[in-house]
C-alpha cells in the first residue's frame, strides 16, 4: 500500500522527522488560505498522485508541471485551479494519467544541498537496512551503477534496532559536521523508529536536505508498507486512496483474489501464485501477451471463482482466456461450477481455454463438457497456452 | 533415506482445532503420516478424530508424545509466538504453513532462532512430503497441505518457493514414472527459515536423492545463492525453472517476496545464474521434468 505526499508529511510530524511545512488542499480556495497560513515568501504547490516524475509531468488538458513555486497566496489559487479535477500524466504513470483530487501546499525551502536517505528490509540479512547518499535527488539505482562509492549502507540490528552510533556513522559519511551532524542523526534514528511502528517495506527520502540556513529536512518521501501487517495498523489503513488504484485491482481485493492488470489481451486464472506467474510466462513463451496475473488461491468457492471470471472481462483488452488450474486440494469441481456460474450471467464473449488437473478433474471436466458451452479443454499448461494464444490469433484474422 | 522427515517421523499440528489445521491433519493421517499431537491454547485434554491427543502447550505436546517435528496452521497474528513457542520445546522441526505474517514478525523471529537446534521451513509453503511405498504413494510423511496422491516414492529431491508449481513439477515426474526422494516448499516470503541453498545442500548429501529439481521465481537473490554453491560443489544433476518472467517490476505478484524493486530480483538474472551453473533451465513450466531426464542423460553421455 501506498500513500500521498501530504499523509507522509503527517507521519513525518507525529515521529519528529524534521520537514517543511505544508497543507493539504482539495479546492482552489483551500490553497490560496494554506498558503496565507504559511505564510513565507515562497511557497509550492504539488499535485497528489501515487507516482513519481510529477514536476516533469503534463495535464491532459495542456498545463505543464505537477511541481510549481509560487510567491503569491493567489498565484497558488490559480496553479490549483489548472492542477484539480484535471489528469497528470508522468513517466510513472502510463498515458492515462492520474486524476489530481488534492495539492500540497507547502512552504520553500532554499536548497543548499541535496542527499538521500532510505530504509529497507534487506533480504539478504533479514533485517532492515538504513541507505545513504550523498547524490540527493537523482535515481538511486543509477547512482548504484555509477557510484557505488557514493551508498552507504547501516544493517540494524533485527531485535536492538538501529543504535544512535549507526546514526553518527551515516551523518559522518554524508560529510556532515556539527549542528547538522546532529540533525542529520536525529532524523534517521526518528525515521527508522516511524519504519518499526508502522510495519514499512520501504520509506525513501529524496532529497534529504541542507537548507542554506543550515537545517537537515525530509523534503519528499515515498512509502510502502506490509501488506501482512496491515490488520493491525487501522491508522494507515484509513489512509489508503482507492481512486489510486485500478478499480479492477480494489473490485478483486473484496474477494480476496489477487489480480494485477497487465498490458496484453489474454487473461489468465489460476491457483496458486507460483503457477499463476509461470502461466503468463507461459502465454508469452507461445507468442501471446498476459492481460493480467490472478491466483485464486489454494480454497476458493465457486463465487469467488466467479467473481474472478467477471474482474477479468471488465477489461476490454481481453480477447482470450485461459483457465489454468493444478488443483491438489483445490477441487476441479467447484473450478468448473465457478466458471459455468459466471458465463451464464454474462455470456462468454470470447474463446475460452480450461486446463483442469488435479483432484475431481475427471468430474470437472464433465461439468464442463455437458454444459454444451464452447470451452476448449486443454491436457497441460503447454496444451492449454498453445490453444488459447491460437484461438485468440484465429479470431483477430 | 530422504531428507528432513520420514515415514516414521511423529509429527503435532499447532491449530489442530482449526477449519485449515484440521482438514489437513485429517489428509496427513490418510496419507499415512503419523500425526502424533496436536496443540490448540484452551482446549488441552480434548481428542483430534477421537485419537490424537490435543495439549494447550507445545512443551506438554512434545514431553508426552515425543514429536520432534511441528506444523504450524495458525493465523498470521499468533505464528510468530507459535513458531518460539516450538524452538522453546526444542523441536528439531517447524514447518509454518501460515501465509500473511508480517516481514517484521520474521526478521525477530529469525533472530530469536540464531543459535537455537531448531529448523524452521516456511512461513508461507506447501510443507514437505517424503512419498511413502503404498498406492499412490500413501505410508510416507506429507506435512501441510500438498496433495499426497500426485507423489510417487523415488529418488528425485523436488525444492521450490510455490506450492502448486511443486505439485505441477512432482505430477510431471511421476507421470513420467519418477518418483521423489523428499519435496520441500520453502515459502514464498521475503524472510523465510529456510533457503533453497540450505535444501540443496541436503539433499547432495542424501543418499537416495539422484537428481534434483529447483524452481525459483522473481525477488531476491537466494536462486543465485545456491546456483554458485551448485556450481562449485553439487555432485548431482539439477535442473530449474524460474517463474515470472513477465512479471512486472515493482509489483508484489501474489507471494509476498515475488518482487522486483530497485532493478534486483529478476527472472533473467536468475536464469543466468543457473545457466551458468550449469543447471538445465527448463523454457516452460511444463517441461521441468523433461528438462531434467534430458540432462541427467547427457551427463550420463
Amino acid at each position: 500500500m501506498n500513500i500521498h505526499e501530504y499523509q507522509a508529511r503527517d507521519l513525518f510530524e507525529k515521529f519528529g522527522v524534521a520537514s517543511p511545512r505544508g497543507k493539504m488542499a482539495s479546492t482552489p480556495r483551500e490553497a490560496e488560505i494554506a498558503a496565507q497560513e504559511l505564510g513565507t515568501e515562497k511557497i509550492v504547490i504539488k499535485a497528489q498522485v501515487h507516482a513519481g516524475g510529477r514536476g516533469k509531468g503534463a495535464f491532459t488538458n495542456g498545463f505543464k508541471g505537477g511541481v510549481h513555486t509560487c510567491s503569491k497566496p493567489e498565484e497558488i489559487r490559480e496553479m490549483a485551479a489548472k492542477m484539480l479535477g484535471q489528469t497528470l500524466v508522468t513517466h510513472q504513470t502510463g498515458p492515462a494519467g492520474r486524476l489530481v483530487n488534492k495539492v500540497y501546499v507547502v512552504e520553500a525551502a532554499e536548497i543548499a544541498k541535496e542527499l538521500y536517505l532510505a530504509i529497507l528490509l534487506d533480504r539478504a540479512s533479514s533485517a532492515p537496512v538504513v541507505i545513504a547518499s550523498t547524490q540527493g535527488g537523482m535515481d538511486i539505482e543509477t547512482v548504484a551503477a555509477q557510484t557505488p562509492e557514493k551508498i552507504f549502507r547501516e544493517p540494524a540490528h533485527p531485535l536492538l534496532g538501529l543504535q544512535p552510533f549507526q546514526a553518527r556513522k551515516l551523518a559522518a559519511a554524508l560529510g556532515l559536521h556539527g549542528s547538522q551532524a546532529a540533525q542529520a542523526a536525529k532524523l534517521i534514528l526518528a525515521l527508522y523508529k516511524l519504519f518499526i511502528t508502522c510495519d514499512c517495506s520501504l520509506v525513501e527520502v529524496n532529497p534529504l536536505v541542507i537548507t542554506k540556513t543550515g537545517d537537515v529536512l525530509a523534503l519528499d518521501a515515498k512509502f510502502n508498507f506490509d501488506d501482512n501487517a496491515l490488520y493491525r495498523h487501522p491508522e494507515i489503513v484509513a489512509l489508503r486512496d482507492f481512486t489510486e488504484e485500478d478499480p479492477r485491482e480494489v473490485e478483486a481485493s473484496k474477494y480476496c483474489l489477487n489480480y494485477i492488470g497487465l498490458e496484453g489481451n489474454i487473461a489468465c486464472l489460476v491457483n496458486g501464485a507460483g503457477l499463476a506467474m509461470a502461466t503468463m510466462d507461459i502465454i508469452k513463451h507461445y507468442g501471446g501477451e498476459p492481460a493480467n496475473f490472478l491466483d485464486v488461491g489454494g480454497s476458493a468457492t465457486k463465487e469467488q471463482v466467479a467473481a474472478a471470471f467477471k474482474i477479468i472481462l471488465l477489461d476490454r483488452n481481453v480477447k482470450g482466456i485461459l483457465v489454468n488450474i493444478f488443483g491438489g486440494i483445490m477441487r476441479c469441481d467447484i473450478i468448473a461450477e465457478g466458471i459455468l456460474a459466471a458465463i451464464k450471467e454474462t455470456e462468454l464473449p470470447v474463446p475460452l481455454v480450461v486446463r483442469l488437473e488435479g483432484s475431481n478433474v475427471e468430474l470437472g471436466k464433465k461439468i464442463i463438457k455437458d454444459s454444451g458451452l464452447a470451452v476448449i479443454s486443454a491436457d497441460s499448461l503447454a496444451d492449454g497456452a498453445e490453444k488459447i494464444v491460437a484461438a485468440v490469433k484465429a479470431r483477430a484474422a | 533415506m530422504a531428507i528432513l522427515v520420514t515415514p516414521e517421523t511423529r509429527v503435532l499440528i499447532q491449530g489442530i482445532t482449526g477449519s485449515f489445521g484440521s482438514r489437513h491433519a485429517q489428509l496427513s493421517l490418510e496419507y499415512g503420516t503419523k500425526i502424533v499431537s496436536g496443540v490448540t491454547p484452551g482446549k488441552g485434554g480434548q481428542l483430534f478424530e477421537r485419537v490424537i491427543p490435543i495439549f494447550d502447550t507445545v512443551a506438554q505436546a512434545a514431553r508426552e508424545t515425543g514429536t520432534t517435528v511441528s506444523a504450524i496452521f495458525v493465523p498470521p497474528p499468533f505464528a510468530a509466538d507459535s513458531i518460539l513457542e516450538a524452538v522453546d520445546a526444542g523441536l528439531d522441526l517447524v514447518i509454518c504453513i501460515t501465509e500473511g505474517i508480517p516481514v517484521a514478525d520474521m526478521v525477530r523471529v529469525k533472530a530469536a532462532m540464531k543459535g537455537s537446534k531448531t529448523r524452521l521451513i516456511g512461513p508461507n509453503c506447501p510443507g514437505i512430503v517424503t512419498p511413502g511405498k503404498g498406492k499412490d504413494s500413501q505410508g510416507g510423511c506429507r506435512i501441510g497441505i500438498a496433495p499426497g496422491y500426485i507423489h510417487n516414492k523415488g529418488n528425485i529431491g523436488v525444492v521450490s518457493r510455490s506450492g502448486t508449481l511443486t505439485y505441477e513439477a512432482v505430477w510431471q515426474l511421476t507421470s513420467l514414472g519418477l518418483g521423489q526422494s523428499t519435496c520441500v516448499g520453502i515459502g514464498g516470503d521475503p524472510v523465510n527459515g529456510t533457503s533453497h541453498l540450505d535444501v540443496i545442500k541436503m539433499f547432495n548429501d542424501d543418499p537416495e536423492t539422484e537428481a534434483i529439481i529447483m524452481i525459483g521465481e522473481i525477488g531476491g537473490t537466494a536462486e543465485e545463492e545456491a546456483a554458485a554453491w551448485i556450481k562449485e560443489n553439487c555432485k548431482k544433476p539439477v535442473a530449474g525453472f524460474i517463474a515470472g518472467a513477465t512479471a512486472p517490476a515493482g509489483r508484489r505478484m501474489g507471494h509476498a517476496g515475488a518482487i522486483v524493486s530497485g532493478g534486483k530480483g529478476t527472472a533473467s538474472a536468475k536464469i543466468a545464474a543457473f545457466r551458468e551453473a550449469g543447471i538445465a533451465v527448463a523454457e516452460t513450466p511444463s517441461v521441468m521434468a523433461e528438462t531434467l531426464i534430458r540432462h541427467i542423460q547427457e551427463r550420463k553421455g
